[in-house]
């Protein structure tokens, strides 16, 4: 609406603008109406604008801009591919990674005397009761002579941990007195069936048939 | 420009049973090049992407396309309801025939003596080539259009719908980007248009009508960045979403007999054909080798491209086609005729 006046003017009188003390209202053919340019601040130094119209110029941009994106993707051809073909290759895991829960031993060795081979658990079902998920299940039972299997007074007869429930936040871990259950790292725990993911206790003291590798300091 | 001596065999016709022998090694070759264009345009696209591409299977995943191919041919041939039931049939047959009509335009080579019989290394050296491509190339957008309308989907015919003002906006400027050459060379033979370019390739002389030429081509065969028939994101799959099986099959072979198509006429028309620079003349059995070197090397091109740049939009590409494109073919044409006529 307010362009308009100006335009009309303009048509009745072609000279009107090249009068050079005509007062120019605010949008009046002549240099007004070149794009006016927003000037930026002093510690603005480069300010990116709108391609300056001209044919020339357009297609001599289109055609610079097309050889450098056919130059960048060329760039690429020689390039290692990024893909890692996962079966076969797997990305190691970092020391601290939270995957598949292991249970422990006291180690086989003749150091550690009477406890050789024993396991840490004593069945006190303080992982359960740390369990947010509430996927442990620990039934204890008590040692004897003549079956001793943790060092304690009682140990795990039923262990399982139920790895579809399982949100693997290592509160567990944390919650365990003795260090007998600890983050593992193995994540590859799909199965065809949910009671198959019911990891017992068996499975969970067994070393992996497969390690997942692991990730070197600083790698 | 054009000498007589090597004119000479120009519209040389063989005798009925080696045009048919021809027919049938047209063919075969067409068919053994267009798995080798999938399979390369997938490795290449893979690379220029930071990717393997197919390798699963046979060494370096070479046997994809046969794999693909297999199990195309394999599936059912599925017909929605609500499709034209005959012309949903037919539409494939034309794309895949039209395609296989234009590359027995392609001269692999000049005549050459087998046996005591001369045989031309060509399909067929028709005198009016160019207007032989155009003719099936027009006759190639009904394989699109009616297969978009007969499938009696939505997504099917707005695919349809784009590639007809597609194909009928850049055949104007591809067509008046050949007549450039035509002028230069005086002819309308294939073959004659290729020993015209002994003294130079086109590509030179007619860059413009090149760089146009190639830009239409692209946009004839729907490859990126003008294949808006078949903008996935916006059409699921353009006029061939309905299509499944060997239907589908046809249509996927077409395209891609058609891109090669193009680099064949490419190659024939600007980059002189069989022809070697710097007066070297092997002997006639490595100029079928030199056409498909200059072709691959056009595939590559587009390819190339196609990993590159993004989709137009449609308006842009409407706009491009008859604002620039077109205004600057006829340009090339008048130049051209001015600069024939004022040299002869």
């Amino acid at each position: 609406m307010s362009a308009t006046p100006p335009n009309d003017r303009a048509a009745d009188a072609p000279d009107a603008p090249e009068a050079p003390d005509a007062p120019a209202p605010p949008g009046a053919p002549g240099p007004a109406l070149t794009v006016s340019e927003w000037s930026p601040g002093e510690d603005v130094i480069e300010v990116q604008r709108h391609p300056k119209p001209g044919a020339t110029r357009s297609a001599w941009r289109a055609f610079r801009e097309t050889a450098r994106g056919l130059k960048t993707t060329f760039g690429r051809i020689g390039e290692r591919p990024s893909t890692i073909q996962y079966p076969e290759e797997k990305v190691p895991v970092y020391p601290r990674f939270r995957g598949r829960h292991k249970l422990h031993r006291f180690e086989d060795i003749p150091s550690s005397g009477a406890q050789a081979g024993l396991e840490k658990c004593v069945g006190c079902s303080l992982c359960a009761a740390a369990c947010p998920a509430d996927c442990i299940r620990v039934v204890a039972a008590e040692n004897t002579p003549e079956n001793r299997v943790s060092p304690g007074e009682r140990y795990a007869a039923v262990y399982e941990i139920n790895l579809s429930r399982c949100i693997f936040c290592g509160y567990c871990e944390i919650a365990c007195p003795f260090d007998a259950i600890t983050m593992g790292h193995d994540y590859e725990l799909s199965d065809y069936d949910r009671h198959d993911l019911i990891f017992t206790k068996e499975m969970l003291l067994a070393e992996p048939l497969e390690r997942t590798p692991l990730r070197n300091e600083g790698e | 420009m054009s000498g007589a001596a090597h004119v000479a065999l120009v519209g040389y016709y063989e005798p009925w049973w080696i045009q048919i022998i021809k027919a049938i090694v047209i063919f075969a070759v067409g068919l053994q090049l267009v798995p080798v264009v999938l399979i390369a345009e997938r490795k290449l696209l893979g690379r220029f992407q930071g990717r393997y591409g197919p390798n699963r299977v046979g060494p370096y995943g070479a046997l994809q396309p046969l794999a693909d191919i297999l199990k195309l041919l394999t599936k059912e041939q599925f017909r929605p309801t609500t499709s034209v039931g005959f012309l949903f049939a037919l539409a494939p047959t034309i794309s895949i025939l039209t395609a296989v009509a234009a590359f027995a335009l392609i001269p692999f080579g000049n005549t050459q003596d087998i046996f005591g019989t001369k045989v031309g290394l060509y399909g067929v050296d028709v005198s009016i080539g160019p207007l032989y491509l155009f003719a099936f190339g027009a006759v190639a957008f009904y394989g699109i259009m009616l297969g978009g309308w007969s499938s009696g989907s939505k997504y099917s015919f707005l695919g349809a719908m784009r590639g007809a003002a597609q194909l009928i906006s850049y055949e104007v400027s591809q067509g008046l980007a050949l007549l450039g050459v035509i002028f230069t060379a005086q002819t309308l033979s294939l073959t004659g248009i290729v020993t015209a370019q002994k003294g130079m390739w086109y590509f030179i002389p007619q860059f413009v009508g090149f760089l146009i030429f190639l830009v239409a081509g692209f946009a004839e065969t729907n490859r990126a960045p003008f294949d808006l028939t078949e903008a996935d994101a916006e059409l699921v799959g353009g006029y061939n979403t309905e299509f499944g099986g060997g239907r589908f099959a046809s249509y996927y072979f077409a395209e891609y007999l058609n891109v090669l198509v193009v680099a064949g006429i490419v190659t024939t028309v600007f980059l002189g054909g069989w022809l070697l620079p710097f007066g070297i003349h092997p002997p006639g059995w490595v100029d079928p080798f030199v056409v498909l070197f200059k072709m691959s090397l056009i595939t590559f091109l587009f390819i190339w491209i196609r990993a590159t740049l993004p989709r137009l939009r449609y308006d842009q590409l409407m706009s491009f086609g008859w604002k620039v494109l077109l205004p600057l073919a006829t340009l090339n044409a008048l130049v051209t005729a001015i600069v024939v006529v004022a040299t002869d």
